[in-house]
């Protein structure tokens, strides 16, 4: 059985040409009037509300959230634009870089990777999740004191990572962990810092 | 990326319908190949269905072997404890491959069907016979260092990029497939096809069907090894990558197994070598013969040729390193 609601399929059907009109004055509109093209970004927004948007669930750092988004939406682009969670970065956009990582089921994945719409139920969890309270996370701590970073930009998704990096008790040795984090790229080369953060709370006994 | 209609399925039957129903539908496993062909504009599927709920996830040992499904990750293949214990290639070629979030994501089914990192194929502006029938192949006669030295056609001259099924490759495996049709049992071997004159069609599977599982048969190999060569250390494409399984008794070869990635449109098999191994003795000038007869037939572009003499010396090597090794 295909679980796609049906009442929107066959809505989707019935106004399919009038939303094909509606799309292209909107473009047509767009293309042709500078005034508008100031306005890009509620343009955006307008048109993109042209399209079949899908009901989902998502459970992220512990708070459920109930949205209705188009079915392309990267969870990445969903933490950013429009829950306002922009401690995840973006990177690259392509997989490459590692600067979007956040767990899904308490696993490190690239969200830029990952369409939201997939994820309905799935257990989330980002850098804003991190910290108990005003209480930073043991990596958390470890970077600040090992200076894990310089410009910060790939350090949310470097401390997600190396979060799971300390949970798996068969990564020990420095080039063990220097495999692990080779999915987080650094441009200002912070990685012996990082690695020293990491080995760090391992010596502490890992975190939780 | 292009708005795209989206649906989960939940039986492998309701799968292959969509498909059938929907000719410009895509499945989507992990997402981590699709998702990146869709920004690009590579791949603009009308209708994505999602089969990451079928109950394809499990690994299970059975009698003359190991059956994996389809959706189960490849750090979840990598991790489990009999792949460890038996089929240790395979958990090695797994590990050299992506990154840790790529593997928690991508699937064993998604890695054997991804698609060429071939980088006239990723840029819509290039011509590229494999995204756009009949508009030439930008990497003839333009950068083709990463580029196939077997294998290849007039028309596409791509390397498969995985790293697993190298190791598939190297240990029979049966890639299971269901779809109208019904259940097929293909060789990996023969699942990816070579180029010719429509390298559009990576693969024999037909339009409607999926992959359910694959099957690695039991082995006795003692012995084996997955070198990869790569650009950097970690995280980079297969520049020519080895996987070698061998029965060795006594300082004798009984029985091997060779593969080769990073060099044809699929994981290529290196039969003669296999053969020149088999009943001998090891020594270093037999891993160098079985190097030479590796590459005996390859054939190279302007800025791929140093991928003969690399390959020589990386299956000799990895013979090498698969008799020191402890598995
Ligand atoms: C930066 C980067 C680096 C990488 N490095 C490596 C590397 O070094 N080595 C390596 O081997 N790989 C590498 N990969 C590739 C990665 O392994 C693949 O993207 C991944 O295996 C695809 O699996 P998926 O489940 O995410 O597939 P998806 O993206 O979900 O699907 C890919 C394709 O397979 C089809 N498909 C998926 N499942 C099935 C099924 N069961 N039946 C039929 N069709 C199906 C989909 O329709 C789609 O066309 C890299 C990827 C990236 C982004
Ligand atoms: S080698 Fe194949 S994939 Fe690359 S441009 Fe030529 S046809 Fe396209
Ligand atoms: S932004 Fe996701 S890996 Fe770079
Ligand atoms: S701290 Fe600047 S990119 Fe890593």
């Amino acid at each position: 059985m295909i679980m796609s609601n049906a009442a929107s399929s066959s809505k989707q059907k019935h106004t399919g040409r009038r939303l094909f009109i509606k799309k292209a004055v909107a473009l047509t509109a767009l293309s042709a009037s500078p005034p508008l093209l100031i306005k890009a970004g509620e343009q955006d927004e307008f048109i993109s509300s042209f399209f079949e948007k899908k009901d989902v669930n998502l459970n992220i750092n512990g708070k459920t959230y109930s949205l209705s988004i188009e079915p392309r939406t990267t969870l990445l682009d969903l933490l950013r634009e429009q829950l306002g969670l922009t401690g995840t970065k973006k990177g690259c956009d392509h997989g490459q870089c590692g600067c979007c990582t956040v767990h899904i089921e308490g696993k490190p994945v690239y969200s830029c990777l990952v369409l939201a719409v997939m994820q309905e139920g799935k257990k989330i969890t980002t850098i804003e999740g991190l910290a108990q309270n005003e209480n930073l996370h043991p990596v958390q701590k470890a970077f600040l004191k090992h200076d894990g970073f310089q410009c910060g930009f790939c350090t949310p998704g470097q401390i997600m990572n190396a979060v799971a990096c300390v949970k798996n008790e068969e990564i020990s040795t420095y080039d063990q962990i220097k495999e692990f984090m080779s999915g987080n790229l650094c441009r200002c080369g912070a990685y012996p810092n990082i690695i020293d953060a990491i080995m760090d709370v391992k010596k502490q006994g890992g975190a939780l | 990326m292009i708005a795209f209609d989206y649906s989960s399925v939940n039986s492998i039957s309701a799968a292959w319908e969509a498909k059938l129903k929907f000719p410009n539908a895509e499945f989507i496993a992990g997402g981590t190949n699709l998702v990146d062909l869709m920004k690009k504009g590579v791949t603009s599927p009308g209708k994505v269905i999602d089969i990451s709920h079928l109950p394809l996830k499990s690994i299970t040992e059975e009698k003359n072997g190991l059956r994996i499904g389809a959706l189960a990750t490849n750090a979840d293949v990598a991790e489990h404890p009999t792949v460890r214990t038996k089929f240790p290639l395979l958990r090695m070629a797994i590990l050299a491959g992506a990154s840790v979030q790529l593997r928690n994501m991508a699937t064993v089914g998604g890695n054997i069907m991804q698609r060429t990192r071939c980088p006239y194929f990723y840029d819509t502006a290039m011509p590229c016979n494999k995204r756009n029938p009949g508009s030439g192949c930008g990497a003839i006669d333009g950068y083709n260092r990463m580029h196939a030295v077997f294998g290849f056609s007039d028309s596409c001259i791509a390397v498969h990029p995985s790293d697993m099924c190298v190791a598939l490759a190297a240990l029979d495996t049966i890639v299971n497939t269901e779809g109208k049709k019904g259940k097929r049992q293909i060789l990996i071997t023969q699942f990816h096809r070579l180029p010719e004159k429509n390298p559009e069609k990576d693969t024999v599977l037909l339009a409607d069907e999926l992959i359910a599982s694959v099957f690695i048969p039991e082995n006795k190999f003692n012995k084996s090894y997955y070198l990869k060569i790569r650009d950097r250390q970690s995280f980079a494409f297969a520049l020519v990558s080895v996987a070698v399984a061998l029965h060795v008794e006594q300082g004798v070869i009984t029985d091997s197994r060779l593969a080769m990635g990073g060099v044809a449109p699929k994981p290529w098999r290196l039969y003669t070598s296999e053969k020149l191994l088999n009943g001998k003795k090891i020594t270093p000038e037999l891993f160098r013969e079985a190097g030479e007869e590796a590459m005996r037939d390859a054939s190279a572009f302007k800025h791929n040729a140093f991928k003969i003499p690399l390959g020589k010396k990386a299956v000799t090597e990895a013979l090498k390193r698969a008799v020191e090794s402890s598995f």
